[in-house]
Order: C-alpha cells, then sequence, then structure tokens
C-alpha cells in the first residue's frame, strides 16, 4: 500500500492547506483577497480530489474521496505540519502559502515526468496554478515584510512561528517505485532558491533551524488540526451520503 | 486605507484581435498587485488573454454638465454617410 500512503500524505496537504484558505472566505482584509484565497484554496482542494479518488481505486476498498476526506481522524491524516498552521493574520497566511508552493512548484515540475498517467495529468495542471501562488503570495511577502513597522513586525513573526516546520517539507515520506513521485530531499535547493529571492526583497532573513518539528507524516499533529477536522466533517458526519 | 490602496480600472481583451475593454475596477497598493487582483477578480471564468491596469486618477472624464453640448449634435444627418450611391459591382458594405 505504499503508493496508497504516498497519496494520501499528498492529498492531505493539499485539502488541509485548501480548507485553511477557505476559512478566509467572507473574512479577508479586502474583496480582492476574499476571491484570491478561495481561489487558491480551490486550486488546491482540486489537485486534493483528483489526488484521494486515485488513492481509493489504489486501495482497492471501495473508498471515495469524500470517505477518505470526511470519514479519517486526525491520527490518519497524513499531511506535513506546516499546511494545518492556523491563518493567525494574513501575513501567517500568505507566508504559509509560499513555504508551501515553492516546495510544490518544483515538485509538480519533477512529476511531470513520472511513470504514473494519473500523477502526470495533476502535476500539468498543478505546475501552472503553483507558479502563480508562488508570484501572489510572494508579491504580499515582499510588501508585508518591507512594508510598514506593523507589517513587517506581523511578517518577522510569521517566519519565526512557521520556518521551523518547513523542514519536514523534505522528509521522506512513505515509499513508492522511484519514478512515480519526485524525491522530496532533492527539492530542498530549489526551494532556497525561491524563498531566498523574495526574502532578499522583503527585508527578511532565512533562519537556520537545526532540528525541524516533524511528525505529520506519521499522523502526530498538532492540535489546530483537530479543531479544523472537526469543523471540516462535522456536516458530512451529521448527514452521511447526503448530496447537494 | 484610500490612500494606501488607490483605485484602478481594468481593461480585459477577450481575445487576439479584439481590442480591450473595461470590465470594471478594484483596490491595490501598486500595480504589480493590481494585475493579480484583476486576474483574480475578472478572469475566473476565462475571460480574456491580456489585462491592463490604469490608475483612475490617471483617467480624464468628460463633464456630465457638458453632455448636451457634446453629445447631442441634432439635426446634423449630413454627418452619417448615407447620401451615396453604392454601385453595384461594390457588393455588400
Amino acid at each position: 500500500m505504499a503508493l496508497f500512503d504516498a497519496l494520501l500524505e499528498l492529498a492531505d496537504d493539499h485539502l488541509v492547506l485548501g480548507h485553511r484558505l477557505s476559512e478566509w472566505c467572507g473574512h479577508a482584509p479586502m474583496l480582492e483577497e476574499d476571491l484570491a484565497m478561495p481561489n487558491m484554496a480551490l486550486d488546491l482542494i482540486g489537485s486534493a480530489r483528483t489526488l484521494y479518488d486515485y488513492a481509493g481505486q489504489v486501495e482497492g476498498k471501495g473508498r471515495s474521496e469524500d470517505d477518505l476526506a470526511y470519514l479519517r481522524g486526525e491520527r490518519e491524516y497524513r499531511n506535513c505540519l506546516l499546511v494545518e498552521r492556523p491563518n493567525r493574520d494574513f501575513a501567517h497566511t500568505m507566508l504559509r502559502q509560499l513555504y508551501f508552493v515553492a516546495f510544490m512548484h518544483p515538485y509538480w515540475t519533477a512529476a511531470a515526468d513520472s511513470s504514473d498517467e494519473v500523477i502526470r495529468g495533476v502535476a500539468g495542471k498543478a505546475v501552472k496554478e503553483m507558479a502563480y501562488h508562488i508570484r501572489h503570495a510572494g508579491e504580499w511577502v515582499i510588501r508585508l515584510g518591507d512594508g510598514t513597522e506593523e507589517s513587517a513586525r506581523r511578517m518577522a513573526d510569521a517566519v519565526d512561528d512557521l520556518h521551523l516546520y518547513t523542514g519536514e517539507l523534505f522528509e521522506a515520506g512513505a515509499e513508492t517505485d522511484d519514478d512515480v513521485l519526485p524525491d522530496r530531499a532533492a527539492l530542498q535547493p530549489a526551494w532556497e532558491v525561491t524563498i531566498d529571492h523574495v526574502f532578499g526583497e522583503a527585508g527578511l532573513t532565512r533562519p537556520v533551524i537545526p532540528h525541524p518539528q516533524t511528525g505529520g507524516r506519521t499522523g502526530l499533529h498538532g492540535e489546530d488540526l483537530g479543531h479544523m477536522l472537526a469543523d471540516m466533517q462535522s456536516t458530512h458526519r451529521a448527514h452521511p451520503g447526503a448530496t447537494w | 486605507m484610500a490612500n494606501e490602496m488607490p483605485l484602478w480600472e481594468v481593461f480585459i481583451r477577450p481575445r487576439n484581435g479584439l481590442s480591450h475593454k473595461h470590465v470594471g475596477s478594484i483596490h491595490a497598493a501598486d500595480e504589480v498587485l493590481a494585475l493579480q487582483a484583476a486576474r483574480d477578480v475578472y478572469t475566473r471564468r476565462g475571460e480574456g488573454n491580456s489585462i491592463w491596469v490604469v490608475p483612475s486618477s490617471a483617467i480624464t472624464a468628460s463633464d456630465p454638465e457638458q453632455a448636451s453640448e457634446n453629445f447631442e449634435p441634432g439635426e446634423k444627418i449630413y454627418r452619417h454617410p448615407t447620401f451615396y450611391d453604392i454601385p453595384e459591382e461594390v457588393g455588400h458594405m
């Protein structure tokens, strides 16, 4: 079930971050961002849906995308810790987005050569989406980091809070055949180039974290994920099989 | 917020060969974010392949008070090119 587990890691990353972004819907600081963040959320959730659907087929037990998204508990989720971190403020949200998509862009670029047809399909669409997310989140990190006293303070706080979780992005997860999914560790240099470029313009310094916080790939999450899943899953659990 | 987030007018070209057309306006801190906001707000359903953003303050508009002298040419029907006989050979114009 190695491929099943690897697909869940990937799908969970996308669904959890997509849901986090969707929490801004109706609450964003301005109308323009109130559309931009759900746009990005839907990009991520779209990839998650295809990956869950495929994972269900690979598993062969008849579980649908909804079963996998709504009927697994916190300890069964395999997302990295970064994506479950709460929104806090706009600076945290944009930095978290940049950290993740600066990783996913080279990831999907490499996955475009996968031996797996479904992965190639997701990658082809996601590469374009990730390029835009980097631009959007990156421009905001630059403007907040290099903005007012308050925005610079908030962005520096976000770096302090979130950088600890970036090391897990490059950690090996469930093993698959060599040419199905990219090697995460090999993507770190590309990620650092993107982050350093943005941080250079934003007047931020990339911290060095000797011991990153990890555990998400084995289901060891922070308490925030449980609250998020309770919110996300409650309707489906209260009304099993409901459709609209 | 008005000072930090000036207004921009958004123009979209639906496809090659057509002109950019005004579609609305957005708030953004600068031209880079204005283009992104315009993309997010106005091109979600494949509405176009090119965007212009222009600071609203850069637009000089005609005065509504002068509408009658500007836009009501009255009986100057000779301005309409309808007084020519078009030869048969020209065909449909």
